[in-house]
């Protein structure tokens, strides 16, 4: 292999679209122009950096030749008449390499890339076409691949982008940089659309675990590209660490058959350490800016799961103490179920159980509840009881996978094996 | 004389590598480095995580810890630790207390992903 091999040029394109779209952007004002300025000039790329091997800046050269060539189709297009084909010009580029990345300015990087994502995050724009926007757009896969990741036909997917940008093209694109308000508020609707990439495939049931699984690597890759853009923002520490260290456990998440083994379950020797030590450096880091949100609390929690060298170690009162400041900023039945079961953990399983009561009239049909519920009474030995909040839980799963899972439970019922505790909604 | 070879490149690019792409890399330098192993000629070899998971000391008084890699062009490079530390801020205190041996200019602080120590070289 070597980095004239066309799954190299493809890496090189990939990484660097995000820059050069958003520069095109910047020319041309216009979402699609840019986007078929820069398919351009990736054509030109496979045809000539095979020969002349990759610039030196790969993206200075996509932007030049993006523009260069959209120029032209637009000369083209006033005088009615083709212009020939005009090559030479093109790879003469190669030797003013130097020259011309000093030309491009570089202090455009950071605002081009952030116009990209914010126009995909406009907030006319509902969360599902965000998403497909920013997969489109910014991340660069095809239709064809976010529809399959997706579960949707490539019809639909076509459908839904080519709305999204409709939007976007009336809401008019902001080209003036957001004062510090505005920016703020627009750079959580980026984290958000980056966590919702994040567990479109990261929510994955086992048999669609392999397909959806570029969609946690794209957020990963957007979320460390944020954290450049904003290296002090403990908020953005925090995300990119959470879906690094809940990446970190895919390969131990599911059996050979596809079903779901849980956190206590899993063989932890399968966890990618790597992506644990990343995650663990990022939290560490967001916690120094005292400065709290629901980003950084969820990555604390995952790192004492990530800490634990087996289940036992785990320190369950910190993570009760950690769903309680989570209940503060970001209260929802669900969270305090999670906090349920460390609580089940820490002072056993009636505490648990009185503290997700309440929660019944809000998470009635909410498969987690039905789980988590027969799992305390379980292990409180009201075996009936539980039968009849397993029952349920099996009535309202949303896959075959989450009703395999609690039919294990009552499997155990049956046995009357030992009691464990286990895990809930979050720890999966 | 005992050379430091330091690695530089497009962090984008190589954070696009396919997990088969990155294999392949590490599987060729591996090749390398077995030789120069062989002829007992390897010291300490490290492949560190992103910049994103960097913090940076500047070696003020009293020294004051940004986010982010080291990002200025007047200084040089003039060497480097490896230290096994429990977490971030205790990187930190180490390179506060070296810093307080030779103040000025600054330390970069970042968490190693691969590491082989290599052979002892004297």
């Amino acid at each position: 292999m070597s980095e004239t091999d066309a799954a190299w040029i493809e890496t090189a394109l990939s990484s660097a679209r995000p820059q050069a779209v958003g520069a095109l952007l910047r020319y041309f004002r216009d979402l699609d122009t840019a986007e078929e300025a820069f398919q351009n000039a990736c054509l030109r790329a496979l045809k000539t950096w095979p020969q002349n091997g990759p610039p030196r800046d790969p993206a200075a050269w996509l932007i030049m030749v993006g523009r260069n060539v959209a120029i032209d189709e637009v000369r083209r297009a006033r005088k009615q008449q083709p212009l020939p084909e005009d090559d030479q010009a093109i790879s003469d580029l190669d030797d003013a390499e130097g020259a011309l990345a000093e030309r491009l300015d570089g202090s455009h990087y950071r605002d081009d890339i952030l116009r990209l994502m914010f126009i995909c995050c406009h907030p006319q724009l509902p969360a599902t076409q965000q998403i497909a926007l920013a997969l489109r757009i910014v991340s660069g896969l095809t239709v064809k691949q976010i529809a399959r990741a997706f579960l949707v036909s490539d019809a639909a997917m076509e459908q839904r982008i080519t709305r999204a940008k409709a939007k976007v093209a009336e809401a008019g694109t902001p080209f003036e940089t957001p004062g510090a308000v505005e920016r703020s508020e627009r750079l959580a609707g980026v984290a958000a659309m980056i966590y919702l990439i994040f567990n479109e495939g990261y929510s994955a049931s086992g048999d669609t675990a392999e397909i959806r699984k570029p969609l946690c690597e794209e957020a990963i890759r957007l979320a460390r590209l944020l954290l450049r853009l904003f290296p002090s923002e403990p908020e953005i520490m925090g995300l990119t660490a959470l879906i690094l260290l809940q990446h970190a456990r895919s390969a131990a998440r599911f059996a050979a058959d596809g079903s779901l083994i849980l956190l206590d379950d899993q063989d932890r020797s399968l966890w990618n350490g790597t992506m644990i030590a990343e995650g663990l450096a990022l939290i560490d880091k967001a916690m120094r800016h005292r400065r709290s949100g629901p980003y950084q609390i969820q990555a604390a929690i995952a790192a004492l799961h990530a800490r634990a060298a087996t289940p036992e170690e785990t320190d369950w009162t910190q993570i009760d103490l950690l769903y309680g400041a989570l209940e503060v900023v970001q209260p929802s039945p669900v969270v305090t179920l999670n906090r349920a079961v460390a609580v089940s953990k820490v002072r056993g399983p009636q505490a648990a159980l009185e503290l997700i009561e309440p929660l019944a009239p809000k998470l009635g049909n909410y498969f987690h509840f039905y789980g988590v519920r027969g799992a305390f009474l379980m292990q409180l030995s009201r075996n009936d009881e539980a039968r009849v909040a397993f029952d349920r839980a099996i009535a309202l799963a949303n896959t075959s996978a989450e009703a395999a899972h609690i039919r294990m439970h009552l499997d155990r019922l049956i046995r009357d094996s030992q009691p464990k505790a286990k895990e809930g909604a979050k720890a999966r | 004389m005992l050379y430091a070879i330091l690695c530089y490149h497009d962090e984008d690019f190589v954070g696009s590598w396919s997990k088969e792409q990155d294999e392949a890399v590490m599987k060729k330098l591996a090749v390398v480095q077995e030789k120069l192993t062989s002829q007992g000629r390897l010291g300490p070899v490290a492949r560190l995580l992103p910049t994103t998971a960097a913090a940076t000391l500047r070696k003020e008084a009293p020294p004051l810890v940004l986010d982010g890699p080291y990002a200025e062009t007047k200084e040089q490079l003039l060497g480097f630790y490896i230290v096994d530390c429990k977490n971030l801020d205790d990187a930190l205190d180490v390179a506060r207390d070296l810093g307080a041996a030779n103040p000025g200019g600054a330390y970069e602080v970042r968490p190693v992903g691969v590491f082989r120590p290599g052979g002892n070289l004297t």
